[in-house]
């Protein structure tokens, strides 16, 4: 086309620039919202883990109150220590306080964002500390319906996102997005998660099995502010609708900056524990 | 129960408590003490006849192994373990044993941090099921179960570096535990009686002899390590056939001076754990009462099908190869045996637990079959049945003198 066509007929070059823009321009938002939702999900992820961030070291007691479908209940009582290992996934430390034939059993994680984590296990009937294998990601905790993967903290890097969402959630506004476990031992084949807007606080997690049937339910509750920074949750309950048992796991004591460091969250500190 | 190993615990305990008093800083304010421990009650059933007179056929027991723990603001502390057992059929296997009694001090030094453990204390080393081959700071407490899991309590003190090269443990072990075994009236016993209080030692300062250990110790990713030095008295002793003062042939253990040198290591890749522990050790003697260097090790693996056919089951396999350099004059049973198990974990609320396993010995015919249960019955109360066989021994075997005694025994644990 002779490239002086436009400048003998000015009107139809702007409509035409007129009808690019507004194509354009509608097209703009449509594109950076929706038809990129996986960039969307994973910024959600990787906001709300800057939100977390700089914590530092936390401990905490755990309840957890398990029920069967007939509503008869169990208990169990935990101690657990973090330690924040900035770039790394943290290192977790749970001591069994209850039941009493387990009492001073330990679990020792140390997770890692790409690699498989490591996990060491301290029998205090033998003395002995025992490496092992952290393939059991769907394997129940202490027979509650918590598994071993929704324990320790959810790493960005092990799931990949996508953004659905937004919809009321109680008085408040949250984003719902769904996460894909990278790990292919994981038993989940997808988790639909509510964050709030605001803080980006989970407050509801639908976990679906490999047969992608609605297993499980998480809802979180009882959110307190640490630090005037940190959002942590109170209450947590997990609904198996297919077993109809659940399991309710309670937090409290929640004390932050306790000086803790790496040598607490070796084999040896792990002999130390009580 | 012997008035010499009381003694010694009340002369050990007085030299802790007096250094826990001239700590620097002490005293500050203990600010948690706890009592924790289980009671048991236990009832062992053997099925055939002994081999041997005065042996009983059925054996009740009561077990109190409570735990003492006090700790300072400054995170010292102070643990104290005694054990009881009583026994109906067996004298000997009513007995008390001080297993813990220890001042913990540690610190940060650098980026790592020592750890000083003063008092009597139970150390395990080592990865592998079927036998702890490299495990030898503690002495068996052979009468408390034939498995020689179970450990007396050790005099030692105990210091420990660590840092990101790894950790580096010296031990100093200045008092000699004798092995306990079964009385004439117990099952699971040689044909002659061990005369275990007065063994015979090698070294002139007879048990007083002050042996030394060191280990290192290191997680290289998947990859666990540990090696390790003992230089003193053996744990394992010679049993010696001799007349006692009474003009009883007895067996009389004679304690020599040994060197062992070991390797432990453990290989984790996904739901696979792969074992090796490896032990070179001279100065003992072999079952002909010479002398000889040797080497042994235990190799296997561990594999687990975690969430079997999506239930919340995991069923783990075992397999063990054991083997000892001297052949037939090995002074135990795994001088050439496959251990095959498998352990069932329903992931239950009552934490139910079930291995079971057979040691097949490779070059004679014999078989020991293994079963343990454990299952809570309240939050407080659980119940452990066990069972070890033998359904098939050979005359050449050292088990050959235990082949009657498989035994079915049912503990009801109150834990608190």
């Amino acid at each position: 086309m002779n490239p002086l066509y436009f400048r003998r007929r000015p009107f139809l070059y702007g409509t035409i620039c007129l009808a690019v823009w507004v194509f354009l321009s509608a097209r703009t938002p449509v594109l950076s919202q929706e038809a990129d939702p996986e960039a969307r999900g994973l910024k959600i992820a990787q906001d709300a883990r800057e939100r977390g961030d700089g914590f530092g070291d936390f401990s905490a007691r755990q309840t957890m109150v398990l029920r069967n479908r007939g509503g008869q209940e169990s208990r169990r009582q935990l101690r657990l220590q973090v330690l924040e290992v900035p770039g790394e996934g943290d290192k977790n430390l749970f001591v069994f306080d209850e039941p009493r034939d387990v009492k001073g059993t330990a679990l020792l994680i140390h997770s890692h964002r790409e690699k498989d984590d490591e996990q060491w296990l301290y029998l205090p009937a033998l003395r002995r500390v025992k490496r092992i294998s952290s393939s059991n990601q769907s394997g129940s905790f202490m027979g509650s319906e918590f598994a071993y993967e929704d324990m320790g903290t959810p790493e960005v890097e092990k799931f990949t996102y996508r953004y659905l969402r937004e919809e009321a959630c109680g008085d408040l506004t949250c984003t719902v997005s769904e996460r894909i476990p990278v790990n292919p031992r994981s038993g989940y084949s997808r988790q639909l998660v509510w964050q709030d807007r605001d803080e980006l606080r989970v407050w509801k997690v639908d976990y679906y099995d490999r047969k992608n049937a609605h297993l499980k339910t998480l809802s979180v509750a009882d959110y307190r502010q640490y630090l005037d920074r940190y959002w942590y949750a109170g209450k947590m309950t997990m609904v198996n609708h297919i077993t109809g048992k659940s399991t309710t796991l309670t937090w409290t004591e929640f004390q932050f900056q306790n000086n803790l460091n790496e040598n607490d969250f070796t084999r040896t500190g792990l002999r130390r524990i009580r | 129960m012997r008035w010499r190993s009381v003694r010694i615990h009340i002369v050990l305990v007085s030299i802790w408590v007096a250094l826990f008093g001239v700590a620097p800083g002490f005293p500050a304010p203990l600010i948690d003490f706890e009592a924790s421990g289980r009671l048991s009650l236990e009832s062992r059933w053997h099925p055939q006849s002994g081999a041997y007179p005065d042996q009983r056929g059925h054996a009740s027991g009561v077990v109190a192994e409570p735990e003492f723990h006090f700790e300072d603001a400054r995170g010292r502390s102070l643990t104290l373990t005694p054990f009881f057992r009583y026994d109906s059929a067996d004298p000997r296997r009513t007995h008390f044993d001080l297993r813990e009694a220890y001042l913990l001090l540690f610190g940060q030094s650098g980026s790592g941090e020592w750890e000083l453990r003063l008092g009597v204390d139970r150390v395990f080393w080592g990865v592998a099921e079927s036998r702890h081959l490299v495990d030898i700071v503690n002495q068996t407490d052979l009468i408390e179960h034939p498995d020689e899991e179970e450990k007396l309590g050790q005099p030692m003190a105990h210091l420990t570096w660590s840092a990101d090269w790894g950790v580096v443990e010296v031990f100093g072990l200045p008092y000699h535990r004798s092995r306990t075994f079964p009385g004439s009236g117990g099952r699971l016993r040689y044909l002659l009686a061990v005369d275990q209080d007065n063994p015979l030692y090698e070294s002139r300062a007879k048990q007083w002899n002050f042996d030394v250990a060191a280990r290192y110790s290191h997680s290289f990713g998947p990859l666990d390590i540990g090696a390790s030095v003992f230089d003193g008295t053996s744990r394992e002793p010679f049993l010696q056939p001799e007349l006692n003062s009474g003009g009883v042939p007895v067996l009389r253990p004679y304690y020599e001076q040994i060197r062992q040198l070991s390797l432990d290591t453990q290989l984790t890749l996904g739901a696979w754990l792969l074992k090796l522990e490896t032990i070179q050790r001279s100065g003992a003697r072999n079952l002909r009462g010479v002398e000889q260097n040797y080497g042994a090790l235990v190799s296997g693996f561990e594999y687990t099908f975690y969430s079997v056919w999506g239930s919340a089951h995991d069923i783990s396999l075992l397999g063990e190869w054991n083997y000892d350099g001297r052949g037939e004059n090995a002074t135990n049973f795994f001088d050439n045996d496959v251990f095959v198990a498998t352990r069932w974990a329903p992931n239950d609320v009552q934490g139910t637990e079930l291995l079971a396993g057979i040691m097949f010995d490779a070059t004679r015919s014999s078989q020991v079959v293994t079963l343990e249960f454990n299952r809570r019955i309240t939050d407080r109360w659980s119940l452990s049945v066990e069972s070890i066989a033998f359904p098939r021994v050979d005359e050449s075997d050292i088990l050959h003198q235990t082949r009657r005694d498989s035994f079915f025994s049912f503990s009801f644990n109150y834990n608190f």
